[in-house]
């Protein structure tokens, strides 16, 4: 196990410096000059856009900036904004409002998900299990920004149960909704996986030791059937809890929340290399995290499954 | 001349702050609202500044507008009427336009205390000019002599200050231009001319994060993404003092969420309506609705380099197409109502903004449209494409206009999308254009001479078309030349007169401000650069 991990981490090396790489060249080679925009619709003034890229050494060649870049890189600087502001503060002031929304999100998907697929497997063919058929394919179906616009003129502008928008970004209570809204994709699958896996799972032969046995019914379905059965189920949540980090930029623009999304935009929006390679290499590390985790818990769940 | 004007304006600016007193005592403002609480303070919409918060340093709104708050300069302007009015200055004098002599007014102080003297506004004016110091507004000070010591072309500068400006005294400092610019007054109410405390020059950044400035609001906080909020300044000595106890700048990225906030009372005051609740915003706002013309306008303008289009005989043909175009339809429908049909080449609530300036050729009437295209010799090659780009939103208009000139003169008329806003621009400076280009101008200060002489000058930087006429000139250096602003916006009107002439551009329509309030305030107006008069906003008591 300890080497399976060792070994993991060193993978990660090569993946984490060929994302940063691709991301930093992606950036560069868009369309557009960021010095040039900060002027906006006006023609920039020569003398002044020379001084400020030779500030922020944009005058020199597309190599040379790169081995800056991953130079201070490692040693935690990931440089400076068009703004003057250092990245790693957008970073850290952006990342704890999104961490919360995704934990949120995730929380919300985890358990109504695994819910929902529980009782829908156990009772296949029944209401209950129609009904979840209903609901996930609806969620499914329905985007993102609709179901956003939806939830906000319901509870907000009509019910008045809540504001339209997030105020406070960092307040747990206001971002249930946003969480809802970015989770409830994420829900319907996890509803389903969990679903199918249980009802393959029920006929299986552990599961006809452990109910002749006579263990109770609880143990049986917890331990036995809902332990084998999340395999598939914490592969997709690994996965899914990198997506809810990077793939809040519509949620979080329709409720206002400043979190990364918010980031993201306005930095993609500005061809602003710096702060976009930097919130991409934080993403990148928290999905490396995640599947690492994924990949540890494979074992949990499933003694068979052994690490060499 | 020029003390009579003064004299005019000083008179002017008292009667607005007798009419605001007035106004604040009663409780009868124009919404008719109830008590109000004078501490309250109110949320606008707005954006993260892309700058630190220094004066010469934001050209974009985010920052623009809190700086605006946070400083006041020698002059500003009359929200009511675009006219110009003293602030900091007591007099700003000239006899010939190129050299001024400013008075200021005593018992102006910083938010720190520290007066503010004439080395304010020298020391500042010289830092900002300053190439090394990268502030994006630099060329606002070129006017002056000695610009191009402290802000070469190329290297490093020569000088670190500009040779025109001199401190007198405390209250008085002369300024020399390298040429007449009677306009020159007007250009100081823009915000880069504003003065900075002593203070600044110690850490430039770190005063950029929590500005100290001597205007009617304090700064309070900024936290980034989310607020910046000010506070009425207690000891405020211009003529707008606030009403209100302060802003809070809310950060928005959508639009519509903005417009969320606004509808059920969680946002005060909204910058624009978003273009997919234009058309049900009055309905959900009621007379909350605010729906008034901006300083900028809409053009397409005509490549006058091309050989086709230089025979005098074009001008008809020019004059032809304006009127094939059917701006109120358009306005009406394509714009869902957000534009107002322009009938000259300078936007309204400017000075020196002459109505129907355009005359018959900006009235819709396909017939004499027809006939003047035909007796001009007809559009070169009998084929129309209009330049523009296509991440802004123009293809419906433009594809409205083209439908409009093809119907009424049969002329073959297509627009010319390029993929963005940068790669049109490419070719409109390269003067590649075939036929026709969009164009458009908002203003830097509120004159007409900002929409003729920079749009449409032999020579100068926005001069898309590539039009050049000797009688427009004329008018242009004579009008630069006088010394007070009134006959300088009366002789430009003549300029203007011979754009109708020529028309080297089409006026389409003027931009509107479309926004609103919420229930918690009232006595919200809007000026010409679609800012809410912030100062005179009432917070309504709860």
């Amino acid at each position: 196990m300890g080497r399976f991990v060792a070994r993991r981490l060193l993978q990660m090396i090569p993946v984490f410096l060929g994302t940063v790489t691709l991301i930093f060249f992606m950036v560069n080679v868009l369309p557009g000059d960021p010095a040039a925009a900060m002027w906006g619709d006006k023609a920039a003034d020569p003398a002044q856009l020379a001084a400020f890229k030779h500030a922020r050494g944009l005058d020199q060649p597309l190599i040379q900036q790169y081995a800056d870049y991953m130079g201070k890189l490692f040693t935690g600087d990931f440089g400076t904004a068009m703004d003057g502001r250092k990245v790693i503060d957008k970073i850290s002031a952006a990342m704890p409002v999104t961490i919360r929304l995704a934990l949120l999100a995730f929380g919300i998907e985890l358990l109504i998900g695994v819910a929902i697929g529980l009782f829908a497997g156990l009772r296949r063919g029944k209401a209950f299990d129609k009904g979840s058929l209903v609901l996930t394919l609806l969620l499914i179906s329905i985007p993102v920004p609709v179901l956003g616009f939806i939830y906000q003129n319901v509870f907000a502008i009509q019910l008045k149960w809540i504001t339209p928008t997030v105020q406070d970004s960092m307040n747990l209570g206001q971002l249930v909704l946003p969480a809802i809204v970015l989770g409830s994709l994420s829900l319907a699958y996890v509803a389903r996986l969990t679903r199918t896996s249980i009802v393959e799972n029920i006929k299986s032969d552990y599961m006809r030791t452990a109910v002749a046995k006579g263990l109770p019914k609880r143990k049986v379905i917890g331990t036995h059937l809902l332990r084998n059965s999340m395999i598939p189920v914490v592969t997709f949540l690994g996965t899914d809890l990198g997506a809810l980090m990077g793939g809040a930029i519509v949620t979080e623009g329709i409720f206002n929340v400043k979190g990364v999304g918010f980031e993201l935009y306005h930095a993609i929006n500005l061809k602003e290399g710096a702060t976009v390679s930097g919130f991409v290499v934080v993403l990148v590390l928290v999905y490396l995290a995640a599947s690492l985790l994924v990949d540890l818990l494979y074992a949990v769940l499933d003694p068979r499954i052994r690490y060499a | 001349m020029r003390g009579a004007s003064q004299v005019k304006w000083v008179v002017a600016a008292a009667a607005v702050a007798l009419a605001a007193t007035a106004c604040g005592s009663s409780t009868g403002s124009t919404d008719a609202g109830g008590p109000v609480n004078a501490a309250g303070t109110l949320s606008y919409q707005s954006s993260e500044p892309q700058n630190p918060l220094q004066p010469a340093n934001a050209m974009e709104v985010g920052g623009g507008r809190v700086i605006k708050s946070l400083f006041k300069g020698l002059v500003d302007y009359d929200p009511a009427d675009g006219k110009l009015r003293n602030q900091v200055a007591e007099k700003i004098e000239t006899t010939d336009a190129q050299n001024y002599t400013v008075t200021l007014k005593s018992g102006w102080t910083f938010h720190d205390g520290t007066p503010v003297t004439a080395a304010s506004f020298v020391d500042a004016w010289n830092w900002s000019a300053n190439v090394k110091n990268n502030q994006i507004n630099s060329d606002w000070f070129s006017d002056i002599e000695g610009y191009e010591a402290v802000h070469p072309e190329k290297g490093d500068p020569t000088a670190e200050t500009m040779s025109g400006l001199k401190v007198v005294d405390d209250t008085h400092f002369t300024i020399k231009l390298t040429g007449p610019v009677s306009y020159f007054q007007y250009k100081l109410g823009y915000t880069a001319f504003s003065p900075l405390p002593k203070a600044f020059y110690a850490d430039p950044a770190k005063f950029g994060q929590s500005p100290v400035g001597n205007g009617p609001y304090k700064f309070v906080s900024w936290e980034h993404n989310k607020a910046i909020t000010v506070a009425a300044f207690d000891k405020y000595a211009g003529v707008d003092k606030p009403k209100n106890g302060g802003i809070v700048f809310k950060n928005y990225t959508q639009a519509e969420a903005a417009y969320k906030d606004l509808v059920s009372d969680n946002l005060d005051v909204l910058d624009q309506v978003d273009p997919a609740d234009l058309a049900s915003y009055k309905n959900d706002l009621g007379d909350r609705a605010v729906d008034q013309a901006q300083g900028a306008i809409q053009n397409i303008s005509f490549a006058m380099y091309q050989d086709g289009w230089k025979p005098v005989d074009k001008a008809k043909v020019r004059q032809g197409l304006s009127m094939a175009i059917d701006r109120d339809t358009i306005t009406k429908t394509v714009l869902n109502g957000s534009r107002q049909p322009a009938t000259s080449w300078v936007a309204p609530g400017v000075m020196g903004y002459k109505e129907n300036s355009c005359g018959d050729a900006c009235k819709y009437d396909p017939a004499k449209a027809k006939q003047l295209v035909t007796e001009g010799g007809g559009v070169p090659g009998n084929k129309i494409t209009i330049v523009y780009n296509s991440d802004g939103g123009h293809k419906e208009w433009v594809d409205a206009v083209c439908n409009s000139i093809r119907q009424a003169t049969g002329v073959e008329c297509i627009g010319d999308p390029k993929p963005d806003f940068k790669t049109s621009r490419d070719l409109i400076k390269k003067k590649q254009v075939q036929s026709m280009m969009r164009t458009g101008w908002v203003q830097d200060y509120p004159l007409n001479a900002n929409f003729l002489r920079d749009v449409y000058g032999t020579g100068a930087a926005a001069n898309d078309a590539g039009y050049s006429s000797p009688e427009f000139d004329k008018f242009a250096a004579e009008a630069d030349k006088s010394t007070t602003v009134e006959k300088t916006a009366e002789l430009y009107q003549q300029a203007e007169a011979q754009l109708a002439k020529d028309m080297p551009a089409i006026p389409l329509w003027y931009y509107k401000t479309t926004s609103g309030y919420s229930k918690n305030v009232q006595n919200v107006k809007f000026d010409s650069f679609g800012d809410p008069v912030f100062t005179q906003i009432e917070v309504k008591q709860k």
